[in-house]
């Protein structure tokens, strides 16, 4: 194939989205190294202050982040075992298939902060349904104010929202496994139990893989729901790394710290996907 | 045995089917109360528990000087952007997808999947990351608070997707159209348009879903870069949250906000049982 045309395929797509992104993020790194705030807006330079700041003197970027961290992994660990659950029943013929189908993609078509406004009215502690039906036990559980309540308020509504991607990309690894394994499983007289550990769980590991590691990136992003939900409260209990950037940064507009944190959390965020992506790569496919 | 697994299938799926559906029921019968039944307890059933009124869906449509929401205009808005932004990245998307399956890049160590991944990659930078920089990056060229800078920054948002789904689905079509294509004497250019991207509108349509589920869906950068000129649908309700929350108008904006989208789930399951879908997914 002729040598030239090449990049006039690649070079649109790829000097747009360069063009938009690099000044972003050189602006991110220079402004992390500035002390730019409310009273002080401008690119001076204070060399690595904020950095400094940000590993010794500040415990609540760390809370944030383990609790980011805690969220997002309980989250995607349910959305898997959910979502590979649906994609199971609905992949072979069950009455209604295109139907349920059809339902358990919808709400991941719902925008998560419009829904959540939702979900605030459907757990308010003496408005919402939920208590309403939960008073027959005699039991009223603080959804929204209660610091431990609230972190599972959180994953319910992410599960909520987001388990139907997974189910999506789990149902279409299914959809797309070769026969034979199956038709072999079924002449040895497989119990269903067993052709599952032992042949579709085994070809589905690949796309189990990219599906965790997708989702995790999007779940770390988490920060609409919260803000909605419950604005990090109680105190700082359901408290993310992105919400507490957006208070820092845009709340009290202390920029220079704000993109400080940014620019160490995306770090961070890209050393600790690849380790998962290779642990995960490790424990599935036996390599 | 057999027995007890199919019970269990349909028992689960009756569970989840009710935790889906379940929110819906309720944005749609608050949508009929009003303040009195909002705030004099909890009540479901419309004639039976409350009487029902039109006033949380009138509310949406009438102008703001009149005590309305007037969410037609962020509709249109929302509408606009996202469908602006996903055709762009798509164009552009597809284009630089059939560059890295057809053709080999290298440049120093950098190789086809390593570019690959570069697009794929901007889908981990976390919102906040880039939502400081674009503020003072769209001021700086006054188009903060317009639908021009929202798209430019949906663009970035949504090509990563493309690009991630087109390039999987032209690994699908066989590389001998394209050869027959330019022995029969086309130019590259000709083979793109006229024999492979006919050959490739389920995959077009499958990114072109994602990358509006995408679009639809942001409210973050719509929050942060626009105010008062330009209001994106999500933004304009999320607004209506305030100290005195009208749950009603809340619960009604809601369902107008889902109902495209569901147009979105029946073309994705359709090209999902076709199978098409299947290689959008690594």
């Amino acid at each position: 194939m002729n040598f030239k045309h090449k990049y006039f395929f690649l070079f649109p797509g790829l000097f747009v989205l360069i063009g938009i992104l690099i000044f972003p993020i050189i602006f991110v790194v220079r402004l992390s190294l500035s002390g730019w705030n409310s009273y002080n807006p401008g690119l001076d330079y204070i060399g690595l202050e904020n950095y400094i700041r940000l590993f010794t003197d500040d415990p609540r970027f760390w809370e944030s982040f383990f609790r980011l961290s805690f969220l997002s992994v309980t989250t995607v660990i349910l959305q898997y075992v959910i979502g590979f659950a649906l994609a199971h029943m609905v992949w072979k013929d069950i009455k209604f298939k295109r139907f349920f189908r059809v339902l358990f993609l919808v709400p991941m078509m719902t925008t998560p902060v419009i829904m959540t406004v939702i979900w605030r009215t459907f757990f308010h502690e003496s408005l919402g349904p939920v208590n309403d039906l939960l008073s027959v036990f005699g039991v009223a559980p603080k959804w929204l104010t209660d610091p431990v309540i609230a972190k599972f308020t959180v994953i319910i509504v992410e599960v909520w929202q987001w388990t139907p991607f997974m189910f999506l990309l789990l149902l279409a690894g299914l959809l797309s496994l070769p026969k034979e394994p199956f038709l072999a499983a079924a002449i040895d007289g497989a119990s269903p139990v067993r052709k599952f550990i032992y042949v579709t769980f085994p070809l589905m590991a690949p796309i189990s893989i990219g599906a965790i590691i997708i989702r995790l990136i999007e779940a770390s992003k988490i920060m609409d729901t919260v803000y909605v939900l419950t604005s990090g409260g109680p105190g700082t209990s359901t408290e993310t790394s992105s919400f507490y950037i957006f208070i820092k940064g845009l709340r009290e507009f202390q920029m220079g710290y704000a993109a400080s944190m940014s620019f160490t959390y995306l770090i961070i965020m890209i050393i600790s996907l690849t380790i998962i992506a290779k642990v995960l790569t490790k424990v599935l496919l036996k390599e | 045995m057999n027995k007890l697994y199919i019970f269990l299938k349909y028992f689960f799926i009756v569970i989840w089917t009710v935790f889906v559906v379940a929110p819906f029921l309720w944005a749609l019968t608050t949508s009929f109360k009003d303040f009195q039944s909002v705030n004099g307890g909890v009540t479901y059933i419309p004639w039976v528990d409350f009487e029902p009124n039109l006033e949380g869906w009138k509310v949406l449509i009438k102008s703001p000087a009149k005590g309305g929401v007037d969410i037609i205009e962020p509709y249109f808005n929302s509408m606009f952007v996202t469908c602006t932004a996903s055709l762009i990245s798509i164009i552009l998307g597809t284009l630089s997808a059939y560059a890295l399956s057809r053709y080999t890049f290298k440049a120093g160590f950098v190789k086809n999947n390593d570019i690959t991944f570069f697009f794929i990659s901007q889908r981990i930078m976390p919102p906040i990351v880039l939502s400081i920089p674009f503020f003072l990056f769209l001021s700086s060229i006054n188009l903060l608070d317009s639908l021009t800078g929202l798209i430019v920054v949906y663009i970035v948002l949504l090509m990563p997707i493309a690009v991630w789904i087109m390039v999987d689905f032209f690994n699908k079509v066989p590389r001998e159209i394209d050869e027959t294509a330019l022995i029969d004497g086309c130019n590259p250019y000709q083979a793109f348009l006229k024999v492979v991207l006919p050959n490739s509108i389920p995959g077009l349509i499958v990114a072109g879903m994602f990358c509006i589920i995408f679009g639809w869906i942001d409210f973050f950068f719509a929050f942060i870069l626009t105010f008062t000129e330009v209001q994106l649908l999500p933004v304009k309700i999320v607004a209506l949250n305030s100290s005195v929350t009208p749950w009603w108008s809340l619960s009604a904006s809601a369902l107008v906000s889902v109902a495209p989208l569901i147009i979105v789930a029946f073309i994705v399951e359709r090209y999902l049982s076709k199978g098409n879908l299947s290689g959008a997914i690594k």
